[in-house]
């Protein structure tokens, strides 16, 4: 019903009265509003609803949780976690990572490790590709695990106003594209775009180190011809795509996960919109791609085998 | 106030007639006219309806000889079910460009748009605010038109830097029973969806939309705002709030034949809501709560709301035909000397006539001689048979629908509830609406 609204929802007013007792005051409200204040009018929760405004569903995030990632998680990647203490425990912040395999495992595998084992056991937001949204099954599915199309606005969104955490691989495509024999070899960080994202919003930025992804989906080779004809993003061979069919896509082989967040970078120190120094975007950029590459370089050194680490 | 003497065109449309219904109330505004091709589907005090067309000229006399200072424009077509494109693109673009031209010198111009003007596409931001524009030409040729009508209001705005512009872009509107090619769309035993997509939705209550209309006549918000409603829905979840079940109708390739193909068999399934049902769409509502707006309605409620609307369909629609405007006896009622009783009329101030004393009068006569201008209502026959629908509904959601009903429904209902089960609770919240409309 109507009339019984949550406390939730009710937003500390700006300036203007809304009710009838301000018939004819002057009253002209101030429309150059400070972002912090777009932040008080949020949307509130609607208790009843089991979907947030994004898509995301707890019933199947929840059910693919217990079942399918739990699985991944502890079995077949037995992941191990280090340094979940650079995660903050409250605010916005930009996990960033390193990103491989054809049907990314290594996205789940983070969300889950910060789920698991944060003290605050807190929830995050993954960006992925435009071009899911226009991909049948995908497009229902991904909003309903967390998934945000990689726009500016959203993440902007996302960390600022809505203070969550937000997962970017700015290799993007180049990642997951390239082939086995690259393994661990960081591609380009887009334009630093990224780095753009989190100095906007004021959030630190947190680097993460993944090994393991690589081995669970290698990627031989890449074949256009099919790609252009299937209307994919790319068509790689592994070795269970596409002999397996579709399904084929889930066929990880069972390499250790570890997983390693590095110190946060903070942001908010870096002097007035930092954003338009574009020179020290790259830099920051730049510094936080040496970082990650440096740390898997060590990562991979100090692995004694590929499936038992 | 800056705003006292007010023009609405458009008032035959469902916007246009709520918000003169809203000004008249409001003892602060001095004047409400309204125009429009054809007669208001509401009823109306004290606002006066002139018949013409968007010729510029004659819309520019009104504004000189009453001394408009302000136009509430809610003429657009948004909704490709409505009528032709052709006629359409005629009230959209040169309809606007004409009520533009009439409005040189007022002192504040509130522009109902739409969220068309946005777009639906694959790159689109989750949330849209403002100052985004869509990265991409319009799609369908009413984009298009809305488009290039929100050009010409920015285009009067640079020359007349004086005036107050105020530009809101609505959402699709629901929950109030008024068809549109949404409502209709939801009406279907299922709900068409593209065989995996699970667009993500918003709506405003149409309730809402009013209240927008006139929050922005009532304070000067200058600039473009974004009104739609708290909360986004997945698709699924809307029909899952009304009781339906999702119909992946539409297959991801060939979408348009698809759709072309359910046009036809009478799914009223637009170019614009293909792209909704693929993609969805919503806006970031924040710019315009910031300026003391509340909505009433979340997106979840305006599709409650609808389905009890849906509920109630049958026992609604033996209601007969609605209001129908006499201009003969709306103009007796208005100026004619010989019109007397005073007595029950709700306490209009003095001041919101445009003859002082004696036209005061004249208004609380209006109202009070609201009866006689709809004999129907006390000819109608005893209640209706109990409908399934209606035998379906908790007390609490025939409650929360009182409101919406006008008295010779209300003790319709009443019958027909003392007949049938006799709840206590709903007699006496009839009986206290009743009290309510009545004193």
């Amino acid at each position: 019903m109507a009339q019984d609204r949550s406390p939730l929802r009710e937003a500390a007013p700006v300036g203007t009265p809304g009710d009838e007792l301000a018939l004819d005051g002057p009253s002209a409200p101030s429309t150059d509003l400070a972002p912090a204040d777009l932040r008080a009018l949020l949307p509130g929760v609607e208790p009843e609803r089991q979907v947030d405004d994004w898509g995301r569903s707890e019933r199947i995030e929840g059910a693919l949780d217990a079942t399918l990632v739990e699985f991944f998680y502890r079995l077949w990647f037995g992941c191990e976690v280090e340094g979940i203490h650079n995660v903050p425990d409250e605010g916005g912040a930009l996990v960033v990572s390193n990103h491989s395999g054809a049907l990314p495992p290594d996205a789940a595998m983070i969300a889950k490790a910060i789920k698991e084992e944060h003290p605050r056991n807190r929830k995050m937001y993954l960006t992925v590709e435009h071009f899911f949204k226009d991909y049948p099954g995908f497009s229902m599915l991904l909003p309903k695990i967390g998934a945000v199309p990689a726009h500016p606005a959203n993440v902007h969104r996302l960390l600022y106003d809505e203070r969550q955490l937000v997962l970017v691989f700015p290799e993007g495509r180049k990642g997951t594209e390239k082939l086995y024999k690259d393994r661990y070899r960081l591609r380009r960080f887009g334009r630093g775009g990224f780095v753009e994202a989190a100095m906007r919003a004021g959030v630190p930025i947190v680097p993460v180190a993944l090994v393991g992804a690589e081995e669970a989906a290698p990627i031989f080779a890449q074949v256009p011809l099919l790609q252009k004809l299937t209307g994919l993003i790319y068509f790689p061979i592994t070795p269970t795509f596409p002999a397996l069919g579709p399904l084929g896509m889930l066929g990880y082989l069972p390499a250790k996960f570890k997983i390693r967040f590095l110190p946060p970078v903070r942001t908010d120190d870096m002097g007035d919109e930092p954003w338009d120094d574009k020179s020290l975007v790259q830099t920051v950029a730049h510094d936080i791609r040496a970082t990650i590459q440096d740390e898997l370089f060590d990562m991979v050194g100090e692995r004694k085998s590929v499936w038992f680490g | 106030m800056t705003s006292k003497r007010i023009l609405v065109t458009g008032l035959s449309t469902h916007w246009g007639g709520r918000v003169a219904q809203a000004l008249e109330r409001n003892p602060a505004v001095e004047t409400v006219i309204g125009v429009d091709r054809r007669p208001p589907k509401v009823e109306l005090q004290r606002t006066e309806f002139v018949q013409v067309a968007d010729s510029h000229t004659l819309i520019r006399r009104i504004v000189e000889a009453a001394e408009i200072d302000t136009v509430v424009d809610t003429r657009l077509v948004v909704d490709g079910t409505v009528t032709s494109p052709r006629l359409a693109h005629e009230n959209n673009v040169i309809g606007t460009m004409n009520v533009l031209a009439a409005c040189q010198g007022i002192k504040k111009l509130v522009f109902k748009s739409s969220a068309h003007y946005y777009g639906v596409e694959q790159d689109d931001p989750a949330y849209f605010t403002e100052t985004m524009r869509r990265a991409h030409p319009p799609r369908s040729r009413l984009e298009k038109d809305i488009y290039e009508a929100e050009s010409a209001v920015e285009d009067f705005r640079h020359r007349n830097p004086e005036t107050i512009v105020t530009v809101l872009r609505f959402t699709n509107g629901l929950g109030s029973g008024r068809p549109s090619s949404h409502a209709r769309m939801l009406d279907l035993p299922a709900v068409p969806a593209i065989l995996g997509f699970d667009p993500r939705c918003q709506f405003i209550h149409d309730e809402d939309v009013a209240n927008v209309l006139e929050h922005a006549v009532k304070f000067d918000i200058d600039g473009i705002y974004n009104a739609a409603a708290d909360g986004v829905l997945a698709l699924s979840e809307v029909a899952g709030l009304l009781g339906k079940r999702l119909a992946p109708v539409l297959l991801p390739w060939g979408t348009a034949l698809g759709s072309a193909a359910l046009r036809r068999a009478g799914v009223p399934l637009t170019a614009e809501l293909e792209r909704l049902l693929r993609f969805g769409r919503a806006l970031d509502n924040r710019r315009l709560k910031a300026t003391g707006f509340r909505f009433r309605y979340t997106t979840r409620e305006s599709v409650m709301k609808l389905r009890e609307h849906q509920r109630l369909a049958s026992l609604m629609r033996s209601d007969g035909e609605g209001y129908r405007y006499e201009r003969e006896l709306e103009e007796f009622l208005r100026y004619s000397p010989s019109v007397k009783a005073a007595n029950a009329a709700p306490a209009l101030p003095a001041n919101v006539a445009p003859r002082g004393e004696e036209s005061a009068a004249q208004l609380a006569t209006m109202s009070a001689a609201q009866p006689v201008a709809r004999p129907r209502s006390a000819a109608r026959p005893p209640a209706s048979p109990p409908t399934p629908d209606y035998a379906d509904l908790e007390s609490d959601e025939i409650i929360a629908l009182l409101d919406d009903l006008d008295t010779a429904q209300l003790e319709r209902l009443r019958e027909h509830e003392t007949a049938g089960e006799a709840r206590p609770a709903v007699l006496t919240a009839i009986e206290g609406v009743l009290a309510r409309t009545t004193a």
